[in-house]
């Protein structure tokens, strides 16, 4: 697979920011102090092993869990001063796509894009409901799924509707969590490929947590590697890979 | 020494999940009466509830109503007491025998399927999806659920009772020979207004603890497959201890009242 990204001018602007963020469960300190900024229409990829504070650093972007310390700016929405209004309404801005898909099981792939759109687009025909999921269930190649249950798919079109549904409300940031983790290396480079045509398509900035080395050379414009709850090494894929530091070169291999 | 500890931890948990399980009634509360509202969640919840019970209900009512009465008969026949058999019949199983058993039988198949769904919902991370996409998981989750075990319980409650005496008078036409009408008129006749409302308030009540006490585990489900299966299972537990000390106060209420 050849790498697609693109060069992100210097000057653009930020749309995710986050500054020496901190949480600690009791006397495990998860992020120490960890930082980073995402720029309108990058693809930022973040790796580290596993318990480095990845999950927690996005469960805290969404508000899924409160920090103990930090900045955390979202579209220039300082998060912990919104209303729960407001949040809500700042969460229809970010797409998120979770490691296990965690598409609604009791709904058909109808249903589960259909939830967030009848909740958050007012006056809104049905007719326009169904071209809207069909039209983005065909940029994610499953148009033909639309009436089948989550547990009639594959584990590799779970991930598709999972992101036909983070796409629904046409987000400008998309965060994926582990996007390829627990598929096969051909589904697992559909999926990439996907995010790829996404980001070109819906012009959004993605922030990719991954441990799959294939996808960061393929989707990303910058790299970031987490260890021990900071930054340790940020730059562009090559940059890391033939850095001469130990513990990237460990993480390549 | 390290026995008492563990019995004292044990207590001190036990306590701290009352305090949490109060809190988690509170919000409920404070959620219910704020918009927006989760109607077509709700009524599809109440459809569930009351459908997939409706059955299970009726033939548990059925077989109450037969077995109580062939078991009651041959003592009241000893006593020559065989008439009052409708009234007897009626009174205990509208006051007390029918909602409790019908409770119970609701709470190991509706509280225990509400205790899963929502445990698997959590593990499977469905529920911070739903956070995430800015809908608020308690409101559509928690909320339509409790509203609707408290509304449909009352009414399985009645439908089971209802079939019950069916079947008792059912009995009693063949075994003694008393028509349906003269037996349904007994019955009615021997049922006063002070058994009919503390008997159906109850069953509110009853219906909110099974969802309270469901929605409660499964919403705080912890992670992994065992925790679903926990929470189901303790959903059914806590649940039945609940519905007696509810009955025991509702009860012991009603004589007060009534005395």
């Amino acid at each position: 697979m050849q790498s697609h990204s693109k060069h992100i001018p210097d000057n653009a602007k930020v749309v995710l920011k986050i500054e020496n963020l901190f949480k600690a469960f009791g006397e495990n300190k998860v992020l120490n102090g960890f930082s980073l900024h995402l720029k309108e229409g990058e693809n930022l990829v973040l790796m580290g092993r596993s318990g480095s504070g990845k999950s927690v650093m996005i469960k805290c972007l969404v508000g899924l869990i409160q920090p103990d310390s930090g900045l955390i700016e979202i579209l220039g929405n300082n998060i912990s001063k919104l209303e729960q209004k407001e949040m809500d309404e700042l969460r229809t801005k970010i797409g998120f796509l979770f490691q296990g898909s965690a598409l609604y099981d009791s709904m058909t792939v109808r249903e589960n894009l259909e939830f967030p759109l009848r909740r958050h687009t007012k006056k809104i025909a049905t007719r326009e409901i169904n071209e809207l999921i069909l039209e983005t269930l065909d940029s994610v190649g499953l148009k033909h799924t639309v009436d089948l249950m989550p547990a009639e798919l594959s584990g590799g079109m779970q991930r598709r509707i999972a992101l036909a549904r983070a796409l629904i409300l046409k987000p400008k940031i998309i965060i994926y969590d582990e996007p390829t983790t627990g598929l096969d290396p051909i589904t697992s480079k559909e999926i990439i490929e996907l995010m790829n045509d996404i980001q070109e398509k819906y012009q959004t900035s993605s922030l990719i947590i991954t441990h799959d080395v294939d996808c960061a050379r393929v989707v990303s414009n910058r790299v970031i590697l987490l260890l021990d709850g900071v930054n340790y090494a940020e730059g562009t894929f090559e940059e890391l890979t033939t850095s001469n530091d130990e513990k990237i070169k460990a993480f390549f291999k | 020494m390290a026995e008492n500890e563990t019995f004292f931890e044990k207590l001190r948990a036990f306590f701290e999940e009352i305090g949490e399980m109060s809190r988690f009634a509170g919000r409920y509360f404070r959620e219910a009466v704020s918009p927006p509202f989760e109607f077509k969640e709700l009524l599809k919840q109440c459809y569930y509830m009351g459908n997939k019970s409706f059955f299970l209900v009726g033939v548990t009512g059925l077989i109450l109503g037969v077995v109580f009465t062939l078991q009651t008969r041959p003592t009241l026949e000893e006593f020559g007491a065989v008439a009052w058999m409708p009234s007897m019949i009626s009174i205990s199983i509208v006051r007390e025998i029918g909602p409790v058993i019908i409770a119970l039988i609701c709470a190991g198949r509706i509280g225990s399927s509400i205790g899963a769904e929502l445990g698997s919902m959590r593990v499977t991370e469905q529920i911070d999806a739903m956070e995430v996409s800015g809908t608020n998981p308690f409101k559509f989750l928690v909320v339509t659920r409790i509203t609707a075990t408290t509304l449909m319980i009352p009414l399985l409650v009645i439908w089971g009772d209802f079939i019950a005496l069916i079947g008792s008078a059912f009995v009693e036409n063949i075994k003694g020979a008393v028509t349906f009408q003269l037996y349904f008129n007994q019955a009615f006749n021997a049922l006063a207004f002070s058994d009919l409302l503390p008997a159906t308030a109850k069953t509110f009540l009853f219906g909110f603890a099974i969802g309270l006490v469901g929605c409660f585990k499964g919403y705080n489900s912890k992670k992994g497959t065992a925790g679903v299966g926990k929470a189901s299972n303790s959903a059914v537990v806590y649940t039945s201890m609940l519905l007696f000390i509810i009955d025991f106060i509702a009860v012991f209420v009603t004589d007060l009242i009534y005395q």
